[in-house]
């Protein structure tokens, strides 16, 4: 395009939208593939692995519950756990319909349509789509991330579990890819007092329970620690 | 294809594929509630302050949970190392595949060297 040197037309500001997209795909294809190598050492087939990634499709979630599974604790200890964590694509939902769920002359999208958009409603499609001021590059920055990651998400996990099922977990030190993924997404909570305490609390909660109640349960009961956060 | 952890009771095929399918459908309905059903509407502060706070508690009972335990026992192992390796590496701000591999690395060195 002849006005990409200048940083304000349209269409260069649509390039740099789609160029920021894509680069987050990329990215989150190389988080997936420690995902499929984590799933798989815990327990789950490469194909369990995937319908995670494909139909799932909220990593956070995923880790959770395949971090539960591989502890050996049990089904509704791994699911709990995991769909606590995934309110809050519930929360960004709520945030980006009024971005994203019409067409921009305030009429509503088509259902289907919406439906369609709602899987791709995550972290990484909420900050992007937040991020820009109008509701034009906001659709754009939404569906450029959403297709880049799905599919980035997807392949990045198949690779990963293929490659997880052929190697010793033990011996790399895959289990350990858990606490990092868990550490780097815990990171940006960390950065107000209200996340710390939230966060304190959780742990605390973990550790002091552990030995009492079963394999599981203590992430659960770390909820808790929301109430020492929102009372700061 | 069971290859459960050393001290977990492992969950069968069957089990694993219904937490699979039980957590996406829940995944999948609780972003249709934010997204098509409650929509662009306002939600009271508090509500949203509680909302924002559970993936810092939970996150951290994860870290706190792959690190320090082992089935129902407080343990301090090579994790512990790797967690340390984690932190640094979030502290400077490495990309999340850095965070990863390094503290992969560190556990497996540790092992290793035990």
């Amino acid at each position: 395009m002849s006005d990409a040197s200048s940083l304000s037309t349209p269409a260069a500001e649509r390039k740099r939208v789609i160029n920021a997209s894509l680069t987050l795909g990329g990215a989150v294809g190389i988080t997936a593939l420690s995902f499929g190598l984590a799933a798989v050492s815990a327990g789950a087939s490469v194909w369990q692995a995937c319908a995670l990634s494909f139909f799932t499709f909220t990593g956070a979630s995923q880790f959770s519950a395949m971090s539960v599974v591989g502890a050996g604790g049990s089904m509704g200890a791994a699911f709990g756990g995991a769909a606590l964590l995934a309110v809050r694509n519930f929360v960004y939902g709520v945030a980006l319909a009024g971005r994203v769920a019409n067409d921009g002359q305030g009429r509503k999208l088509p259902l289907l349509q919406r439906l369609v958009a709602a899987q791709f409603v995550i972290d990484e499609t909420t900050a992007m789509t937040t991020a820009e001021s109008t509701p034009r590059l906001a659709r754009t920055a939404f569906w450029v991330t959403a297709l880049s990651l799905f599919v980035t998400w997807n392949l990045g996990t198949l690779i990963g579990a293929l490659a997880g099922s052929f190697l010793d977990t033990q011996v790399f030190g895959f289990d350990a890819a858990f606490p990092a993924a868990f550490t780097a997404m815990l990171a940006p909570h960390l950065r107000t007092q209200r996340g710390k305490m939230a966060a304190i609390t959780g742990a605390v909660v973990v550790v002091a329970l552990t030995p009492f109640v079963p394999v599981g349960i203590p992430i659960l009961v770390a909820v808790v620690g929301v109430m020492f956060g929102v009372r700061r | 294809m069971i290859s459960a952890t050393v001290d977990g009771i492992a969950l069968s095929n069957g089990q694993l594929w219904v937490l699979v399918i039980v957590l996406s459908a829940t995944a999948y309905a609780l972003k249709v509630l934010g997204f098509v059903v409650v929509g662009g509407r306002t939600m009271p502060p508090l509500v949203d302050r509680c909302l924002a706070l559970i993936p810092a508690s939970l996150l951290a009972a994860l870290v706190a949970k792959d690190t320090f335990t082992s089935a129902q026992e407080f343990v301090v192992d090579a994790r512990a190392i790797g967690l340390a390796v984690a932190l640094v590496a979030v502290w400077r701000r490495a990309p999340f595949i850095v965070v990863v591999v390094a503290a992969m690395a560190a556990t497996a060195l540790v092992r290793a060297l035990a």
